[in-house]
């Protein structure tokens, strides 16, 4: 899948964000095309997680546009974003603690409930009966899919680390997202559990038809599943292409290893003893 | 201890206490929905109350409004006054330290106070009579007619606000907001529109405590103090427990009469506080409080 092939489902364009003086974002733009699995990486502090929360609504850029499906959304509010099809996990697990994981799963659906009294009671009756049971098929498929079917009950708080992962998952989709973005979804994980959760995301793809922009960590899980990887370095976007162009980027590299090679750096290392000695 | 005990008087007393409890109850409920949306520890509750009180006063005799719909405006405008002080004084410290918030709150008490000093003068006055003053008897004891509709008013409060938590989706958009904010926005709930909601709704409760208060003892610019009482119900309680609130609000009502009737006036406090050093000792969190909740 090459980003800008079809009309992209999420456009980010020319994105500054800044705290006080100090800039989180800088120019940022990037494309995501409907269907993919868009990654952002880029080194700790390089403004990954400033970007999402921008995305989501939370901060409010400077500059620049965010397009959703098209329509310009810079300035449309959190909640009404996530009522045209944006959902979202956290990076620190963002559950509601108190309840349990099926009252969770089932507060995905809030977004899509009516809001206004009136309206509450025109919808009364018949549709809204309707509405209530496919709600209910669509969390039972979420809660099969990602078998999560013995621990409903349970309070998420008593959960592992993984599955309450899992769960925030659940209730994103159970918001029948169109964009689904994913705060470090393997982040603390072990092998086992990040081998599920990156099978979740490549079913999400194809049996839910939902697209996933990622913020992610575990460069192996990153190439593998990636259609696109957007790299960020102090706010900027240093590189963006598929997975085989990014880690050939020699901006990349040194993003990541600092500045310089290795050889090169390794040979500084020598001259400094030398000169000691 | 004589040895004929006066069984009647200590259930006319638990009654009376279970009257004032009921609207600590009350007010504790203001309170704890206030904590619950926005974490925020409201000290000015008291004084919230005697807005409340007060506008009613003012209604019911300077503009001669029949009582009914003195009550019924003041409850709307106390409401809006909610409402502002949350937008103006509260939303801006979004993000603050909970002790920050804490003090802007002990701030809008004495602003409270100074409004109705300025307008109302710090002279005590009384509500007109709006309720039946046959007293009530409940067997043999003899309950004040005030205690008895007061206790009655907030009885019928507490379960709508109960039911509405439970049935309402405005109650579940609550508990997802006192659960986490970020999460809560991000899932379409509009929490600031909660913020303000809870403000609105808590202020329009504590005005109706306010108004029967103000019947039972009459009103003056120090009634705020009865908001003290409810900040050590709501501590043994639990800060964002509703369940705890409506415990401890009658668990005190009941030992302050108790205290006050057996022992004398002066012990009603100290029974009241001690309780509340006895709960702080043993569980610091309340009676029915969340475990990790912040200690103040």
């Amino acid at each position: 899948m090459h980003p800008g092939k079809a009309s992209p489902i999420l456009e980010v364009e020319g994105l500054t964000l800044s705290f006080g003086g100090i800039k989180a974002l800088t120019d940022v733009g990037f494309e995501v095309a409907p269907g993919s699995i868009t990654t952002v990486i880029g080194p700790n502090g390089a403004g990954k997680t400033s970007l999402f929360n921008t995305i989501s609504g939370f901060y409010k850029p400077s500059v620049g546009r965010i397009r959703f499906q098209g329509a310009d959304i810079t300035a449309t509010r959190p909640p009404e974003r996530a009522r045209l099809g944006l959902a979202r996990s956290f990076q620190n697990i963002a559950l509601f603690r108190g309840m349990t994981v099926l009252d969770n799963i089932k507060l995905g659906r809030h977004a899509h409930l009516r809001t206004n009294v009136f309206d509450a009671l025109v919808y009364f009756g018949r549709a809204r009966h309707e509405e209530m049971k496919l709600r209910e098929e669509i969390e039972e498929r979420i809660i099969d899919f990602l078998e999560i079917d013995h621990i409903r009950h349970m309070p998420v708080s008593v959960l592992s680390y993984g599955l309450q992962k899992r769960v925030e998952m659940a209730r994103a989709l159970a918001m029948r997202p169109k964009v689904l973005m994913l705060d470090e979804p393997v982040a603390g994980m072990n092998r086992e559990e990040t081998e599920d959760m990156a099978r979740f995301i490549l079913d999400v793809r194809e049996e839910w038809g939902v697209t996933v922009l990622m913020v992610e960590h575990d460069m192996g899980m990153v190439m593998d599943l990636s259609d696109h990887v957007v790299v960020l370095n102090f706010g900027q976007v240093i590189a963006d292409g598929t997975p085989a162009e990014v880690q050939a980027d020699p901006e990349v590299i040194k993003a990541y290893l600092g500045s310089g090679e290795v050889s090169e750096l390794r040979q500084r290392l020598h001259q400094a003893l030398a000169v000691e000695a | 201890m004589s040895l004929e005990f006066d069984w009647l008087f200590l259930a006319e007393i638990m009654l009376a206490g279970l009257g004032a409890g009921g609207l600590y109850a009350l007010t504790g409920l203001a309170f704890v929905m206030i904590y619950k949306a926005t974490r925020v520890v409201n000290l000015a509750i008291g004084e919230m109350l005697m807005i409340g009180a007060y506008l009613c006063f003012g209604l019911a005799t300077a503009m001669n409004l029949p009582m009914w719909l003195a009550i019924l405006v003041a409850v709307i405008g106390s409401g809006g006054a909610g409402a502002l002080l949350e937008r103006v004084a509260i939303r801006p410290m979004l993000g603050e330290s909970p002790i920050a918030v804490f003090m802007v709150t002990v701030g809008l008490a004495s602003i409270l106070v100074g409004v109705v000093e300025l307008i109302w003068t710090s002279e005590p006055r009384r509500l007109p009579e709006f309720m039946p003053a046959t007293p009530v008897m409940i067997g043999e004891a003899f309950v004040p007619s005030k205690v008895f509709y007061g206790f009655l008013v907030a009885a019928v409060l507490i379960g709508v606000a109960l039911a509405v938590f439970r049935f309402w989706r405005g109650g579940v958009a609550l508990r997802a907001t006192a659960s986490d904010q970020q999460a809560a926005y991000s899932m379409g709930i509009d929490v600031p529109k909660v913020f303000s909601l809870s403000w609105t709704v808590a202020a329009m409760i504590a005005a109706i405590a306010g108004v029967i208060v103000g019947a039972v003892g009459g009103i003056s610019s120090t009634m705020g103090v009865f908001g003290l009482s409810v900040l050590v119900v709501v501590i043994v309680g639990g800060l964002d427990s509703v369940l705890g609130a409506l415990v401890a609000g009658l668990l005190i009502g009941v030992v302050e009469s108790l205290a006050g009737g057996f022992l004398g006036g002066e012990y009603k406090l100290l029974a009241t506080f001690l309780i509340l050093i006895v709960v702080l000792l043993v569980r610091p969190y309340g009676l029915f409080g969340t475990h990790e909740i912040e200690r103040l």
